[in-house]
């Protein structure tokens, strides 16, 4: 018996336990787990990708941060070094020190090491067993050692590639001959030498401190970081004033019309345009126009700056859009001018979405290859860059120039120059995220 | 040259009149949201604007210290005048008329910086203080105005948005104060508040009578009879009633005054 007012349907009270309900809850209820299900496989196809990523660079790059060294008593003869007693005396010592012949005294050494050897011939292969730059490191031993002029001493030395990559596994020694690409005189060489405990792996110190080089276990990667350093800053010195500025202009004080809607488009457009593409008008404009230097950082800076300011300019506009109307009204309300609501106000707020957008915007930077091959930044440079017109390389560039490289001791030099720029892009990365969380405010 | 409206009739001594408008009329694009409006605000006076929602209270009163320029649709026609200068003339330093004629908002928005650095920061930008004593006295005169210095005292350097809602209106009266403007407009200050702050408020602006002509914008009729000495009552843009508070809540004259005050109104 219903009353009258429910027979009129919209008012009847609703049934939460009929059939039609019940499966229609299941169902909601069943979508929910299907719909957590994918998103955890989602997430787990993800750590997965990114573990096995992290794993292979890693186990491929770690030993790149090492280096093989040999021991050897080095006796540096003056007659080997073809310098006297009276050079030393005179007022240009260390030039003459420097300018002695220190390509024999390590072959020296390893012949006196292995008196058996006795065939001329077997004594120069000896000598493979070094580092070229075991002279470049016996020569600023002695420079900065004078003393041990005419004396012998028991040094650690660098050893050459094939010594290195057996000594950390990656020639595999039972191979025949021909397929590791030693043979088995160097091997029996090395097996003695490790016998005797006379070769150790230390940390490649070099690696840090020095540019590239054709000799893998000589490479490193110090000039590629820096010619990235100098790079970036002169990106950041260009793309951060320009950029802040123009969203500045565009989010505070341009009209809004056809214009500044056309310029808005296209500097959307502009931010996905690839990067290659950037690299082309970086060469036809600042080596084309401008004559500018080839590979130099500050040709690559000024690229980088085109390709980071769309980057720049969307996320400032963002964050300034985010600052509330409410704070402008209130400078404005006390009397503050256009430019102080601006400066004093919606860019301090602003600034923290600004900083996050513009490091973001350097990590691409930090990460970009192929406009910088445009404009010649591939050039092989055993210098480390000090100022912003010499010639350099970048991290990226180093890891597509060593991967390219046939020897097989750049292997593991390509994965550590990955580490490398990797730890760069997590420093980076974090800063962004430290940033955000320390200036985020409330109003 | 003067030439007062039926509305503005009541209003007979010019002497302490600080600002006048006539026949102003406002537009948002094509919407005419201000319908030929003249009114005068007295100096030694709280005058209140009331009227349903939507019926140009805002508007009007941010046409006054010209805050209305932000806005990029609107456009503002008539004469307005403080101490007789015609603030919408081009010879008008906008920067200098919004520090004569300060604003609190219906939303408290302080600074998210120091309650100190949110007075401090007019006078600085005005160059009112020729040292750091003089701005910490100005500082703490505001805040005494606003009745707020006993509550913050010991925490200037606290942050302004840490405040109450109340206080931070109060610490949003104190800032239009410490530029020592000579108009204050309130658009619903109290709107946000609980009746004990909004009580805070009413007497602040009690006690600031007289220093500064102020015009407050409510929703509450309790407190525009208890607060204002003139009242204005808008519909949909026009300034249907204007005189003494008195007389418009005990004997209105236009039957839509009168609906709107006994709450029989829509
Ligand atoms: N920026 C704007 N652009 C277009 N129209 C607007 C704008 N601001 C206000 N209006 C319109 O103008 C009219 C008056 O608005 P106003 O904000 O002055 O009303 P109000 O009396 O203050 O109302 P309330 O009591 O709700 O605050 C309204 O119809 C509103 O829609
Ligand atoms: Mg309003």
């Amino acid at each position: 018996m219903n009353k009258p007012a429910l027979a009129d349907g919209a008012l009847t009270p609703t049934d939460w336990t009929s059939p039609a309900m019940v499966a229609r809850i299941r169902q909601r209820y069943a979508r929910e787990a299907r719909f957590k299900a994918m998103g955890l496989v989602a997430l787990v196809i993800s750590a997965l990708f990114l573990a096995f990523l992290l794993y292979s660079i890693a186990g491929n790059g770690l030993t790149g941060f090492q280096s093989t060294e040999i021991r050897l008593n080095v006796a540096f003869k003056p007659e080997a070094l073809g310098i006297t007693a009276a050079d030393l005396a005179g007022p240009d010592a260390e030039d003459r020190l420097r300018q002695a012949d220190y390509g024999l005294i390590g072959g020296d050494a390893l012949i006196a090491r292995f008196p058996e050897v006795t065939d001329p011939g077997d004594q120069m292969d000896l000598e493979e067993l070094l580092s070229p730059g075991t002279a470049a490191y016996l020569r600023e031993t002695l420079v900065d050692n004078p003393a041990l002029l005419g004396k012998s001493i028991t040094l650690w030395v660098p050893a050459a590639t094939d010594v290195d990559m057996l000594n950390k596994g990656q020639i595999d020694a039972d191979l025949p001959a021909l397929e590791r690409g030693i043979s088995d005189r160097m091997l029996g060489y090395y097996r003695q030498l490790k016998a005797d405990g006379d070769i150790r792996t230390s940390f490649n110190t070099r690696f840090f401190t020095a540019a590239d080089s054709r000799d893998p276990e000589l490479a490193a990667i110090w000039g590629a970081t820096m010619g990235s350093l100098l790079t970036l800053f002169v990106t950041l010195l260009i793309s951060f004033p320009v950029g802040v500025l123009a969203a500045v202009y565009l989010e505070e004080y341009a009209p809004k019309n056809r214009l500044t809607d056309f310029i808005e488009v296209n500097i959307n457009n502009l931010a996905a345009v690839p990067s290659i593409i950037f690299g082309l008008l970086g060469l036809a404009v600042f080596l084309g126009t401008f004559g500018m230097q080839r590979s130099a950082p500050v040709v690559g800076g000024l690229t980088l700056a085109l390709m980071t300011l769309p980057t720049i300019v969307i996320a400032s506009r963002v964050a300034i859009k985010a600052v509330p109307p409410s704070i402008r009204d209130a400078a404005r309300g006390i009397g503050a001018s256009p430019l102080q609501v601006v400066f004093h106000h919606v860019v301090p707020l602003a600034l923290p979405g600004i900083m996050t957008g513009t490091i973001i915007g350097m990590a691409r930077a930090l990460g970009e290859t192929a406009p910088l091959l445009m404009i010649g930044m591939r050039a092989f440079v055993v210098d480390v860059p000090a100022s912003l017109t010499d010639p350099a390389t970048v991290l990226p560039v180093q890891v597509f120039l060593w991967s390219d490289s046939v020897e097989r001791g750049f292997v593991e030099k390509t994965s550590a120059a990955i580490i490398v720029l990797m730890v760069f892009l997590l420093m980076m990365n974090a800063l962004a995220i430290y940033l955000r969380q320390k200036f985020e405010r409330r109003w | 040259m003067y030439n007062p409206t039926e509305a503005t009739m009541t209003v007979q001594d010019t002497g302490a009149i600080k600002m006048t408008a006539r026949n102003v009329n406002v537009f948002y694009g094509d919407k005419h949201a201000i319908k030929d409006v003249s009114i005068d605000v007295r100096a030694d006076e709280v005058t209140a604007f009331i009227g349903p929602s939507g019926c140009g209270k805002s508007t009007f009163l941010r046409c006054l210290n010209r805050m209305n320029d932000t806005v990029a649709s609107a456009r503002v026609t008539g004469e307005m005048r403080l101490d007789g200068q015609d603030i919408y003339d081009r010879q008008m330093d906008v920067v200098q008329l919004r520090a004569r004629v300060g604003m609190v908002f219906q939303k408290p928005n302080p600074f998210p910086k120091s309650i100190y650095e949110n007075i401090a920061y007019g006078p600085r930008i005005h160059g009112l203080a020729r040292s750091r004593a003089e701005l910490d006295e100005i500082v703490a005169t505001s805040l005494k105005k606003a009745g707020l210095w006993d509550e913050v005292k010991d925490r200037l350097n606290d942050s302004g948005t840490a405040l109450s809602g109340g206080q931070q209106q109060r610490l949003c009266i104190a800032r239009a104060i410490a530029v020592n403007p000579e108009v204050i407009l309130m658009d619903e200050p109290c709107s946000a508040l609980d009746p004990i702050a909004t009580a805070k408020i009413e007497e602040l602006i009690e006690e600031l009578r007289g220093r500064y002509a102020i015009v407050i914008v409510t929703h509450n009729m309790q407190q525009a009879a208890r607060v204002s000495q003139k009242t204005a009552f808008f519909h949909l843009g026009d300034l249907v009633e204007y005189g003494p508070t008195s007389e418009i809540f005990t004997n209105p004259k236009k039957e839509k005054t009168k609906d709107y005050i006994t709450g029989r109104y829509g």
